[in-house]
Formats: structure tokens, C-alpha cells, sequence
């Protein structure tokens, strides 16, 4: 029996999700169905309705005398800072208010009614100050300081503020030379586009529970993508022992990034250690949610690109103005992500780039699927389309022409692994009948077909650890101890399946320990960055590879063999050299005893395994020159054909195609649940959504007025296709996919709508009223 | 808070509780009687998360008062299950792969269970109306609609 012969039954299988059963009948335990009895106690926040002011007083004291309420804290209470990049935030605002939202003072009482009748007796005097609500105006040199402090805050060494300025990271790229590049350009398109600030509304609020003991310990129980992260994040900001901390996370009712690191959930672990014994529960509401969650920052990206005559992309010049809101200690490294990617799937000689990640009086930015990615993509990719527009290339032909592949020098100094975005290409615009019109279902309307590339790296600190363990029941059963979480992208399923195929036993034996419980679960940095099927993965197969080492030894001594004669399949441990077998229930808990009752072998089997990259390096401040900035790219192609209504602006998706490089679907249909869904995200992106401020006051937080995709938005077709390069260190060859189905999306369908209509709006949504408005202005030109 | 004496039915199980006149059917349904499988997600009446039937029509139980259900006959997500077998609308949820995080599931599940009791066999365009107030943000909603279409068939 050969081993890949093996690993096929279930590497490559549509293998039911574990988590179904429990999904289906209502069981599936989310924070809020968590029972904690009369003890309970239930917290509100009191938030800033200025977008920046100085607080001059607090006074809680009407608060604290109303019968119910059992503690109430104020920034007064604690004064450390709290991020996960760049230490800027405090848990509650301490002397200045910098966004609409921010928590001022918080309430524990017996009912979420007395908490927030509490929450009006609280008296707070502030004196407004001048806020800015531009990433450009924050940029000017006599802008206001946000963070007058920000040269004292704690930051990794990979992110750069710019104290004195609202500047908080500021990556660069210098490659080449770009003064004699443009001199060799035959075309060159200089344009700007704006993305605005989305939500990233999962179903399932933000909800976290803390109790804190007499001795100090915190248990907190929380809806995480993060539970290691944050336990370690609270950990440092209390100067405390992590293993004080114990952060309990139950299935996380979606996440797309804004249940990672921590966020609200420091909130009832201040109110809790005031009432010790107490939990104390936080949920958001979905106003809240929308407009005190971290959001995904907007994008003011101005581009220029040039290619000589035969089509070959000479140079790029990337500006980027992140708007990173009131606090950007995770926003530094979107910036950064935004940075070391900011060619696309190019293959570009001369590079400059500079993305600046500015404090503004707006929401809080903070991670969202992809982060940086799909707003980086909506501009570069627009502007590909109107370089090959400009040379009168074909755009696929032009893509395929200047394409990144293995082996070329990335903009960083990195070298290009192997990857198949060529044929993501061929695929998507063979699938959309690339190059052939489309007839439009009336006079009035027209048709258009649009194409975008995009590639993401997992965005994360160099060496972001992965561990697992593997323990053995008596029946041969394994409980498999991860810290990678279920956020509904089938984590545990894959993970299972990687469990079962590594060790040779059948699926169904594979049982993943869960809740995740950071006293009891292995070690995983956090759940994010589409890294866990790659990381996680890895580290579950280097379990399996110490269990069957384990194993091995105790039957090769046993029955007097060579270890390298035995295999297990199915459950049994088998020699290929003589026709010995016997069932892992049978030894992996009591051993093997040993001949004529004298005596046993082995014992209780548990395999651990790790994984973490070790290659990543430092890029330089000044040039982004390194030698490996990333650990991979996933890559792909989404291609679309739209209609759009002359008459009324209202835009139609006829079909919607993508096609990634996922280097091995290990569950190929969960890899296109996983296209779908994000493709859907990334429809909903580009029609719908946008947060709109007024003055910092958000408009819309509400599912009204924020509209996202329902069952009456699909395509009226969606196709989804996978590519297999292997990643030369993915588990199988297996590469992410969770995030890159939304990256390329508004891209496509901004070219989509210019081959119908010759429109490019300055950035998404593409509603019908701002549609109707172009075409409009467009027949008023024409005339 | 003036309290109430309502008798119901929920899942096909009489229950009798007393019921402030502020208490929504949602929060009856997960904190009165702990059947947390119904969710809250918005508490507008926008998200569908909430999702029962109330004297078989599908509401959203955040909007509705549990004082007005006296005498009513109430369905969550529990009582599609019978003896721990699924019904066969989840053996089609199941087979489709048309659930990710799970959170809209029950909700989800209850409007196209009651779809399909009015309409046995529905075209996609009007599962697609069905299901319109049920927000999903994971699945992209195609599967959905296809598993209320398989679970429609012979």
C-alpha cells in the first residue's frame, strides 16, 4: 500500500462538515447560549458623541445609587494601553474622546435595562476639539495631532509612526529606477479611486462574557477568532501570567476579521474585576455593532502606470492614504500588507510605493477579509484596464502578458513560488466567453464583461505560531486539540480530514476538542489571514507524524520488526513485510503485553506537532527590500458579465466567475462554498455597501439602510473553479481561500460596467441612483 | 411591570409562564424556556435570525410580545428535529453544504420549512422571495436555495 494511495480516500473528498449536525438541529452552542445563572450580570457602555473632544469631568455617582447596578468604571480606572501592532487604545477613553462611539464609561447591572437607565445618569463634560475626518486632511503638516503622544506608544518593529504627525505607519517601496522608466513609457494612466468604509455585519454580534475570581484569574468567554491572541493581549495589558487568563470560545456565529485581536471585549473584564465572582456579559447590539466595531478602513489610493508599446508594465507609483480611524493599533499592518503587495499580480520593474496609515476622528479600522486587499485591487486593476484601454491591447492579453510568475523578483526583492494564476485566467475568461458580445435582454440596456486578477499573502508577524495534539481513546478514537477556530469556513472539518489522512484512521474517529479553551486547546496564534488549512494544517500533520513514530516503535518492538515495515490504514497497523495486523483500539491506551504474561509495552498515545514559518525577513524602512516579505501568495481571477439598465442605472449580474489557486483543495466542495460566499461578499461590496458619516456620525446602523446581499442580489449564473499548484510547505499542497474570493470582485465588475457604459465611477458602491446620475451626464456631454 | 399568565404550545410541549408586558417572544424563547437554538441578531426585525412560526406563519420573534402569544402554538428550530432525526429540509441543508457559521441556519430553516408546508414544490424565484428577509453573510445563499429545492423534489 502506497502512501499517497492512502491519503487520497480523504485528501481531495467531499467530506461532510463535522459541525453540521449540530448546525442544523439549533445545539450548535454560540457565546450567548451560554447559561450562567442568576450570578449573571449584564453590562452597557456609555459612548462619546463627540468625534474629538477633551473629557474635563465624569460623574458617575447618580449611577453607582440606583438600585441594580453593582459596578460602573470610567477610564479613571485604568490606564493602560491595549493593540495587537501598535499599543494606541485604551479600554475606555482617559481624558479625550477621538470617534463617535468610543467607550467613556461602563455599567454592570442585574438587567441590560438598569444598565442602561445607569448609563443617563452619568454626567460627562467635554470640550470639543477640531476633528479631522480625511486621511488628507490629516496628513497636513498643521493638522491637529490625534495622538499627541504617539512617539511613547509601544509598536512592533515592523511598523513605523511618524510621531508629531497623524501618521502612524508609513511603508515604502524603492525599486529600480522610476525616472528613466516613464521616460520609456509608450502609455501611462494616472488615476485616483476611493473605497469607501464598509461593516462587516456578521449575523452573530460582538458578545463576551468575564468572570474574575477572588485571586484575580479572568475566564472570559468570548465569539473569537483569537482566543490565544487575546488572552495574550489582555494578559499584557494587566501585566499578568497568561495562564491566569483562560479564554473560552465557543462556534463564532461569523467573523471576516472583526472578531480578531481584541476589541470589545476588554470592556467586561474591567467592569468584572470590580464585582469578583461575577460574570459580567457584553453583548453589542447591532447599532453598536455597526458603528463601534471596527470597521474596514477606506481607501484613498492614487495611481500612475505606464507600458511601452508592446504592453510590457514599465513602472507604478502607488500612493496610499489608509484612513486608520481613532485607532490603528491592527489597522498599521493593513497598511503594511497594502504596502508589500501594492504592484498586484504584476511582474513590474520599477516601483514606488508609499501607503500611509493616518489617524482620523472616524470608526476604528481593523481587519476585514483580505484586509487591504480587495481596496488596493479596486484600484490597480481598474487602472490595468485603462492601460491596455490606452495601447489598444486586449485586457486579458495584457494581463497575461505582465503577470507575476515563479521565479520573477517581486517589488519586495522576494522570489515568485510557483503559481497558477495564468490559468485562472484562461479559465475565468473562457468561462465568460472573454472577447465575444453578449446580447442585452432589451434596447435599453447594455451589456459589458469585466475581468481582475488579485493575489493576497496571509498578512501576519513573521513567525505566527501553530500547534496541535492528538490523543488516543481506548476505542482508537483521537480527540484533536487545535486552536484554529470554526468560523463557519469548515476549519474543523478540514482539520479532521488533514487528522485522519496523517494518521491512517478512518474520519469518523477524529473528534475535534471544543469549545476552544486556551488552558486545555494547542497553541494557535488566531484565526485569520486565510492561514489556518496551510499553518494549522501543517502542525496537525506533524502530530500525526509523532503519534504513528509512537506507535511504530511500540509494535516494531512488540512483534520484533523494522519501524519502517509498518503502516496503519484505517485503524490498523499493518507490516508490509509479514501479515501481521492488529487494531490501534487495541494497544494505543494499554499497550501491547508482551509474550507468556511478562509483562507490557507502550501506553497512552498522544502525537503533538507545530508549525511555524521561519523564513519571513525584515523588509528595509526605506526601501521595502528584503528577501522573503511573505510566506506565500494564494492567486486568482474572478471574471463578470453585467447589464446595466440606460434608463434607470439599475445593474444586473448575468454571471459571476471565479477561478483561485488554492495549491490542493483539500475539501473541494467547502473550497467553492468558500468562492461562493466571499464572491457574494464581494457583489455585496460593490452594489451596496457603504458606512456613511456625516460630522463622524454614522448614517446608516441599520440593515435598512445599510443593505447587504440577499437571496434577490445572486447572479443570475456563479461558477466556481480551483486551480491545484502546490504550496511547496502547505499540508497537501494546500494553500488558503478564505479571504481571496472578495478581493478581486469590485474590481471586475467596475470594468465590467465600463465595457457596458464607459463609466468609471470614482469608487463603489455602483448603486442605481449613482449609475443613473453617469449616464446621465454622459448623454449631456455627448449632446 | 405588570405580569401576565400566557398558555401555549412550543414544539408541541404545553407551557404555562408568567411574562412581564416589555418581554419579547425572543427573549421568552431563549431565556424563559433556554431554547437558545433561535437567534438574536439584530432585535429590528431586519435579519431573520429570530425566525418561528407563530400559529404557523413565520415572524420575527424580536418584534413580537410574548404576551401575544397566549393560546398560541409556537415552532423554533428544536421542533424540526424529531427524536433526534432530521427533517428532511436539513438532510438537505446538510447534503448542500448550505450552512457555514451557522447562525442564520435556524432562522433560515423555519421560513423555508414553512415555504415548503404552503408550497410544496416552489420555483427557485420563489424560494429566493421566501427566504428574502433572512440575512446570511457566510453561504452566498445559492446552496440554500438549492437545498429548499432539493428537499422540494421526489
Amino acid at each position: 500500500m502506497k502512501k499517497s494511495q492512502k491519503i487520497l480516500a480523504l485528501i481531495g473528498t467531499n467530506i461532510p462538515r463535522v459541525d453540521i449536525q449540530e448546525k442544523m438541529t439549533g445545539e450548535a452552542l454560540f457565546t450567548d447560549d451560554i447559561q450562567f445563572g442568576v450570578k449573571l450580570l449584564y453590562a452597557r457602555i456609555k459612548r462619546s458623541p463627540h468625534a474629538h473632544a477633551l473629557i474635563k469631568s465624569i460623574d458617575t455617582s447618580r449611577a453607582e445609587k440606583l438600585p441594580g447596578v453593582r459596578a460602573v468604571v470610567t477610564g479613571a480606572d485604568f490606564s493602560g494601553r491595549i493593540g495587537l501592532y501598535l499599543k494606541d487604545r485604551h479600554i475606555i477613553a482617559r481624558n479625550r474622546v477621538r470617534y463617535i462611539g468610543e467607550p467613556v464609561a461602563g455599567v454592570a447591572a442585574v438587567s441590560e435595562a438598569v444598565a442602561e437607565k445607569a448609563l443617563d445618569l452619568i454626567q460627562v463634560e467635554y470640550e470639543p476639539l477640531p476633528a479631522l475626518f480625511l486621511p488628507q486632511d490629516a496628513i497636513k503638516p498643521d493638522a491637529p495631532l490625534i495622538h499627541p503622544d504617539l512617539g511613547e506608544y509601544e509598536v512592533v518593529n515592523f511598523i513605523f509612526p511618524k510621531p508629531g504627525t497623524n501618521i502612524s505607519n508609513h511603508f515604502k517601496i524603492r525599486k529600480g529606477d522610476m525616472k528613466n522608466a516613464w521616460k520609456n513609457c509608450a502609455a501611462i494612466v494616472e488615476n485616483e479611486y476611493y473605497i469607501p468604509h464598509i461593516q462587516h455585519v456578521p449575523l452573530e454580534t460582538h458578545v463576551a462574557v468575564a468572570k474574575v475570581d477572588l485571586s484575580g484569574k479572568i475566564t472570559l468567554w468570548t465569539s473569537s477568532q483569537s482566543p490565544f491572541a487575546q488572552r495574550d493581549l489582555i494578559a499584557k495589558t494587566w501585566g499578568m501570567s497568561p495562564a491566569d487568563i483562560k479564554v473560552i470560545s465557543p462556534y463564532v456565529g461569523g467573523g471576516f476579521g472583526c472578531k480578531a485581536g481584541v476589541t470589545m471585549e476588554a470592556l467586561p473584564v474591567l467592569l468584572a474585576m470590580k464585582v469578583k465572582g461575577c460574570p459580567v456579559k457584553l453583548r453589542l447590539t447591532r447599532e453598536e455593532e455597526f458603528y463601534t466595531n471596527f470597521v474596514r478602513q477606506a481607501l484613498l489610493i492614487r495611481l500612475k502606470m505606464g507600458c511601452d508599446a508592446e504592453g510590457n508594465i514599465l513602472a507604478m507609483e502607488n500612493t496610499m492614504y489608509w484612513d486608520g480611524g481613532a485607532s490603528t493599533e491592527y489597522g498599521v499592518n493593513i497598511t503594511r500588507a497594502g504596502g508589500y503587495s501594492s504592484t498586484g499580480p504584476y511582474d513590474i520593474p520599477n516601483v514606488k510605493t508609499d501607503s500611509y496609515c493616518v489617524y482620523t476622528n472616524n470608526t476604528i479600522g481593523g481587519p476585514y477579509r483580505g484586509f487591504g486587499m480587495s481596496e488596493l485591487h479596486t484600484g490597480i486593476e481598474q487602472c490595468v484596464d485603462e492601460l491596455a484601454n490606452k495601447i489598444k491591447m486586449d485586457k486579458v492579453a495584457f494581463r497575461m502578458r505582465n503577470v507575476v510568475e515563479s521565479g520573477d523578483i517581486l517589488a519586495t526583492g522576494m522570489v515568485m513560488h510557483p503559481t497558477g494564476i495564468k490559468a485562472c485566467i484562461e479559465k475565468v475568461a473562457e468561462a465568460i466567453e472573454w472577447g465575444k458580445p453578449s446580447e442585452p435582454s432589451a434596447p435599453h440596456k447594455k451589456r459589458g464583461k469585466g475581468i481582475a486578477l488579485m493575489w493576497k499573502a496571509p498578512a501576519m508577524p513573521p513567525n505566527p505560531g501553530s500547534s496541535a495534539t492528538l490523543k488516543f481513546n481506548s476505542d482508537g478514537t483521537v480527540f484533536l486539540s487545535i486552536g484554529g477556530q470554526e468560523i463557519g469556513q469548515g476549519a474543523f472539518t478540514v482539520a479532521a480530514q488533514i487528522a485522519a489522512a496523517g494518521l491512517g484512521v478512518p474520519m469518523d474517529w477524529i473528534r475535534i476538542s471544543k469549545p476552544l479553551d486556551t488552558d486545555y486547546s494547542s497553541y494557535e496564534w488566531q484565526t485569520v489571514a486565510s492561514r489556518i488549512t496551510w499553518t494549522m494544517g501543517n502542525a496537525i500533520l506533524d502530530a500525526a507524524k509523532d503519534a504513528r513514530k509512537q506507535i511504530f516503535k511500540i509494535v516494531a518492538k512488540a512483534w520484533k520488526e523494522n519501524k519502517k515495515d509498518l503502516e496503519i490504514k484505517d485503524g490498523i497497523v499493518y507490516s508490509t513485510n509479514t501479515d501481521k495486523k492488529i487494531s490501534l483500539k487495541d494497544f494505543v491506551i494499554t499497550g501491547i503485553p508482551k509474550k507468556k504474561d511478562q509483562g507490557w509495552i507502550g501506553g497512552p498515545i498522544i502525537g503533538r506537532g507545530k508549525f511555524m514559518p521561519t523564513y519571513v525577513t525584515g523588509l528595509d524602512k526605506d526601501t521595502g527590500q528584503g528577501k522573503r516579505a511573505v510566506v506565500h501568495y494564494t492567486t486568482g481571477a474572478q471574471g463578470f458579465i453585467v447589464e446595466v439598465d440606460t434608463l434607470t442605472g439599475k445593474l444586473e449580474i448575468i454571471k459571476a466567475v471565479s477561478a483561485f489557486d488554492v495549491g490542493k483543495a483539500i475539501n473541494p466542495d467547502l473550497v467553492k462554498a468558500q468562492i461562493e460566499g466571499g464572491m457574494v461578499q464581494g457583489i455585496s461590496s460593490a452594489l451596496f455597501e457603504q458606512l456613511v458619516f456625516k460630522e463622524g456620525v454614522l448614517q446608516n446602523p441599520n440593515f435598512v439602510d445599510y443593505r447587504i446581499a440577499t437571496t434577490m442580489d445572486l447572479p443570475d449564473k456563479m461558477e466556481s473553479y480551483y486551480i491545484e499548484v502546490p504550496q511547496d510547505d502547505g499540508p497537501f499542497g494546500a494553500r488558503g481561500i478564505g479571504e481571496h474570493p472578495m478581493v478581486p470582485t469590485i474590481a471586475a465588475i467596475a470594468n465590467a460596467i465600463n465595457d457596458a457604459v464607459g463609466i468609471r465611477l470614482e469608487g463603489p458602491p455602483f448603486t442605481a441612483e449613482k449609475l443613473f446620475m453617469a449616464i446621465k451626464a454622459q448623454n449631456k456631454s455627448v449632446d | 411591570m405588570k405580569m401576565h399568565t400566557i398558555n401555549f404550545t412550543i414544539n408541541g410541549r404545553k407551557e404555562s409562564l408568567k411574562v412581564s408586558s416589555n418581554l419579547t417572544l425572543l427573549h421568552m424563547i431563549r431565556e424563559n424556556l433556554a431554547l437558545t437554538g433561535t437567534k438574536n441578531g439584530c432585535e429590528a426585525g431586519e435579519c431573520g435570525a429570530c425566525t418561528v412560526l407563530l400559529n404557523g406563519e413565520p415572524v420575527n420573534s424580536c418584534m413580537v410580545l410574548a404576551v401575544e402569544c397566549d393560546r398560541a402554538e409556537i415552532m423554533t428550530v428544536e421542533g424540526l428535529t424529531e427524536n433526534g432525526e432530521l427533517a428532511r429540509l436539513q438532510e438537505s441543508f446538510k447534503n448542500l453544504n448550505a450552512v457555514q457559521c451557522g447562525f442564520c441556519t435556524p432562522g433560515m430553516l423555519i421560513t423555508a420549512y414553512e415555504l415548503l408546508q404552503r408550497n410544496p414544490h416552489p420555483t427557485p424565484s420563489e424560494i429566493k422571495e421566501a427566504l428574502v428577509g433572512n440575512l446570511c453573510r457566510c453561504t452566498g445563499y445559492e446552496r440554500i436555495i438549492q437545498a429548499v429545492e432539493q428537499a422540494s423534489g421526489e
